[in-house]
């Protein structure tokens, strides 16, 4: 009998190889509405951890403002976490990325954080390959401050209180790739199964991965005809493939029909299994996906899936040629220069 | 040594009766922006400060790349005084579009060296006129087409070197400094600088009165602008992290950290870099990074200037809210808004004060002085990491990009002070952890590091209300407790800052209070109120919140003129607010156009108030 993917990462037991227990991973008690989907974003994000046998003191949680960017309180209460400004998430994770190149980075965004008052930042940081995962979640409206519309509303969308949205959407994922993302993904709040892979995928990536998380705001934005909404989703959510991320290549043992799957390899040493649905998609290919998205931004389906990677940019610690010690680490011995240097920089001014 | 003094002496045969100045004048050269003047300035002033004779040279310089009037002043002063003279004794004219005008401002029984191209239309007979054959010179030397501007500007450097008495050699050792040794370009200027000395030789009768010698009082001194001070500081602070956006008059100061960090900072086996420079897209993102840096551990820094630090101020209210280190720097130019980026001023101070909504208040260390712009360069690591709060560097254009006579550095005499850090072992030990919990009573509470490999290690940073849990909370109690704290912590920090300089002399009733790039004016004016017999004793400011001291000085006397470059008199609101009950002591004298401050307008405004 072939081994389950389950066995292998752990998701059906109750330690993991740290010996460390689901409930190790779990965060303060939420106060998001209740079904708001960003709670189970956060569930899957705590699940991939606990799988992966991430410690959670390696972590650290990153967020700007909103709905969204409070969820880092509801989960890993034992990493750091940085709630910071509305739309400056990623100048923080800049920061701290280059701080310490030992911790691994997740910030959660919202739509509005990212596309509208962040856009800057989220361009500039994808641009410079910040080592982190970047999700998200992505509902269409404000929700903090009670829902009008986000950069990523549809246009002639409608909102009760509202009205008319009369702008073309910002597409996070086209954002992205535009900017040279390596890790561009789009998944569905109402999909635990492909987020949680999408997660480990984007967790064993080397520089940013973007992750657009469709997220239904239950409160302001899930009437049916909204893009959205939960049941718009479940009915039109269009995976490109069925994808597994598996730790070590050998230890993988399921067994598919020939041709049906493509295997991307990553840089850490696992990789990714593609199974082909209904038509053939190549994640490695940037003009392809480019091509895809422009043809389903209005199309009437939610593409979901790992629509672009490719590790071939280094991250920027390694761009800025940096030592191997996180410069938090260095002391004063190797941060401080000696007192003859100090003589012969003045040497030039007399 | 190709001139000396004797030889300038003995050819001067008319004007005898005139007295002869010796290393006390003010020489201002008007050039055109781009066109490779700075190099000629640069060797001119370095061989004087190398001749041993007291120096300072400011650049006046226009916004502008290329085409637009600048004018660079040297100042020699035989009893040391560096601050802008009003007027210039000497004119080097290489402008024609503003020969006019400079000739026109051009002090009585001046000397005026010009391109013998311009036509002189002001009357001045008073003036020593020097007709420099810069067309001719340029000829002779022959220079690629793209060099001639810079040649004709080495033209002037020979023919007032040789009139004024400037040492060949030290001309050639200073260019030797600026060119790093590059022997093909030291030659060339030097061939120029000769030609253009003999010519001088030949032609021209000394036939003014000012004169330069050797004189000894450069010794162990440096010839320096503030910037490359203040990043040198950081630099032996163990700066790890600098983020920055370009911005005049700050971007010298990420320049020089970019010069010296690869030659002071690389590892030495693996050469890679033990610290990171980020330009960054803009301000917000700039000091994003720092507190991201800052609160991740590294010793981190930002560099800026007045629209900078306008779109600083969300993160700077963030930074003071959430308790984390980082150094800004303010290099003031002129504001409001885009304001004259060229022009100096020292109009930041009560907005960094308060920079950031809500009740923030910032830590601000004022340099004085080139020495100051490196100790505070270190030291406000230590006091942001010590205090877990921002520290604000506010320097002003003056200081930052004119050069500047400096006492050599010393080196930090203190080691490191990362401050109230937890590791892992602390927690071991002690077994629990609250960020925000005032264990010892200062205001100052403990933090971890992200990545410390402890349970209790993690808490969760925000800007909203939180407890001493660093839990989200809207309660009252809450609130209050922690900006309470907080405001604990800023007193500890009063006693923590540099403290004022303090000169004080025989029974002054008045004080004067100054701070930054003023005190060399203050001290000139203190002199020349001295000999009005007015006499002053001065304070001046190095840190705000207030130590003591200053609130002491301004009760010992009975009118205290706070003298600053704002229109407001922010300063003066400053201490106003300190001692209400001694407000109607406190006068201002502010002064604001662009220039910087002169001895002779401080001796006028205190004279004006005083009666005198
Ligand atoms: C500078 C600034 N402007 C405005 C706000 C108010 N604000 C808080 S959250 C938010 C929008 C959040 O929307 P989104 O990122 O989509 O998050 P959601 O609540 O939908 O998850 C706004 C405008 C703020 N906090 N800061
Ligand atoms: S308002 Fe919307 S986004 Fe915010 S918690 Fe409620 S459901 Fe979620
Ligand atoms: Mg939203």
């Amino acid at each position: 009998m072939a081994t389950t993917v389950s066995e292998i990462d752990g998701s059906g037991k109750n330690v993991n190889k740290l010996g460390l227990k689901k409930s190790d991973y779990k965060g303060s008690p939420t106060t998001l509405c209740q079904g708001c989907g960003h709670n189970s974003i956060s569930s899957q994000i705590m699940a991939a951890l606990f799988e992966l046998s991430i410690k959670p003191e390696k972590i650290v949680k990153l967020s700007g403002i909103g709905c969204s960017s409070k969820s880092p309180t509801y989960f890993l209460n034992r990493s750091h976490g940085f709630n910071s400004l509305h739309g400056r998430m990623p100048s923080i994770a800049t920061g701290s990325a280059l701080a310490n190149r030992s911790i691994k980075l997740i910030g959660v965004s919202g739509d509005g954080d990212t596309a509208s008052i962040g856009i800057g930042q989220f361009i500039h940081l994808v641009r410079r390959n910040v080592p982190m995962v970047y999700i998200v979640e992505n509902n269409g409206v404000y929700g903090l401050t009670k829902g009008q519309f986000s950069a990523t509303a549809d246009k002639g969308q409608v909102l009760r209180k509202i009205g008319v949205n009369p702008f073309m959407p910002v597409d996070v994922c086209m954002e992205a790739l535009i900017a040279n993302c390596g890790f561009v993904a789009r998944s569905f709040a109402g999909d635990p199964k492909q987020l949680k892979q999408l997660l480990k995928a984007a967790l064993s990536f080397q520089g940013t991965a973007v992750l657009d998380i469709i997220s239904p705001c239950v409160t302001f934005n899930n009437r049916g005809e909204s893009t959205k909404s939960y049941a718009w989703g479940k009915a039109h959510e269009y995976p490109l493939h069925d994808v597994t991320w598996v730790p070590m290549r050998d230890e993988i043992e399921i067994e598919y029909q020939p041709g049906e799957v493509t295997e991307v390899d990553m840089h850490d040493g696992s990789t990714l299994l593609f199974k082909k649905l209904e038509q053939e998609y190549d994640p490695t290919d940037r003009m392809e996906a480019l091509k895809m998205l422009e043809e389903t931004c209005c199309g009437g389906v939610l593409v979901t899936g790992l629509i672009f990677i490719s590790e071939e940019q280094p991250p920027l610690p390694e761009i800025e040629e940096m030592v191997d010690t996180p410069l938090v680490h260095l002391t004063e011995k190797e941060l401080r220069p000696s007192r003859d240097s100090l003589e012969q920089v003045m040497e030039a001014y007399r | 040594m190709a001139e000396s003094k004797a030889s300038v002496r003995e050819k001067t045969d008319t004007k005898k009766d005139k007295e002869t100045i010796v290393n006390d004048f003010s020489m201002v050269v008007a050039t055109v922006n781009g066109s490779g003047s700075q190099t000629s300035n640069l060797a001119i002033i370095r061989s004087l400060f190398r001749m041993g004779i007291p120096v300072s040279g400011k650049n006046l310089f226009p916004s502008n790349i290329q085409g637009l009037p600048t004018w660079f002043t040297i100042r020699v002063s035989s009893e040391g005084h560096t601050a802008r003279r009003e007027n210039n004794e000497i004119l080097v004219a290489m402008n024609p579009t503003t020969f006019s005008e400079d000739l026109r401002d051009l002090g009585s029984e001046g000397v005026c060296f010009y391109d013998d191209r311009f036509k002189i239309t002001e009357e001045r007979p008073d003036v020593t006129f020097y007709p420099m054959p810069v067309r001719e010179l340029v000829k002779e030397i022959n220079p690629p087409t793209d060099l001639r501007d810079y040649i004709a500007n080495m033209a002037y450097v020979g023919i007032v070197a040789e009139m004024l008495g400037i040492d060949m050699d030290e001309i050639r050792g200073a260019l030797e400094t600026h060119f790093m040794g590059k022997q093909s370009a030291v030659d060339l200027n030097m061939r120029t600088i000769q030609a253009a000395s003999s010519s001088a030789e030949e032609n021209l009768i000394k036939q003014d009165s000012y004169y330069l010698e050797r004189s000894d009082q450069t010794h162990d001194l440096l010839l320096i602008d503030g910037n490359t001070a203040s990043a040198l500081g950081a630099i032996y602070g163990g700066v790890s992290f600098a983020a920055w956006y370009p911005i005049t008059p700050a971007s010298s100061l990420a320049d020089a950290l970019e010069q010296y960090l690869p030659q002071l900072r690389m590892d030495e086996e693996t050469g890679k870099a033990t610290y990171v420079v980020i330009q960054a897209e803009d301000e917000l993102a700039a000091i994003g990074m720092a507190v991201g840096a800052g609160w991740a551990g590294a010793r981190a820094m930002t560099s800026t200037s007045g629209p900078g630090i306008s779109l600083m101020a969300e993160f700077a209210g963030l930074a003071f809210f959430a308790e984390i280190p980082i150094v800004v720097s303010d290099v003031q130019r002129m504001g409001p808004s885009t304001g004259l980026p060229t022009r100096t001023s020292q109009g930041d101070i009560l907005f960094v004060r308060f920079l950031g909504h809500g009740d923030t208040n910032q830590v601000m260390l004022l340099p004085g002085s080139i020495a100051e712009c490196f100790e505070f360069g270190w030291q406000a690591f230590d006091l942001a990491e010590r205090l877990q709060t921002p520290i604000f560097v506010l320097s002003d254009l003056d200081l930052g990009m004119n050069l500047w006579m400096s006492e050599k550095f010393a080196y930090p005499s203190q080691s490191f002070d990362r401050g109230k850090i937890l590791a892992a072992e602390d927690l071991d030990r002690i077994g629990k952890f609250s960020r925000y919990q005032d264990v010892d009573g200062d205001g100052i509470t403990y933090r971890t590091l992200p990545g410390t490999d402890h349970p209790l290690a993690a808490y969760f940073t925000r800007g909203t209300g939180h407890d001493e849990n660093a839990i989200y909370s809207e309660k009252p109690d809450d609130w209050e407790m922690n900006i309470e704290r907080i405001w604990r912590k800023l007193e500890t920090a009063r006693e923590m800052l540099p403290r004022p300089v303090i000169q004080h002399t025989k029974d002054a009733h008045i004080g004067l209070i100054g701070y930054g790039s003023t005190d060399p004016a203050i001290q000139e004016a203190l002199d020349r109120l001295n000999t009005k017999n007015i006499s002053a004793d001065y304070l001046r400011i190095r840190a705000v919140p207030f130590v003591h001291e200053i609130e002491t000085f301004i009760r010992e006397h009975d009118v205290v003129y706070v003298i600053e470059m704002n229109t407001d008199g922010q300063m003066y609101k400053l201490l106003q607010l300190e001692v209400p009950d001694q407000a109607e002591k406190l006068h201002s004298l502010t002064h604001n156009n662009g220039l910087p401050l002169s001895a002779h307008w401080v001796v006028e405004a205190v004279l004006d108030r005083e009666g005198g």
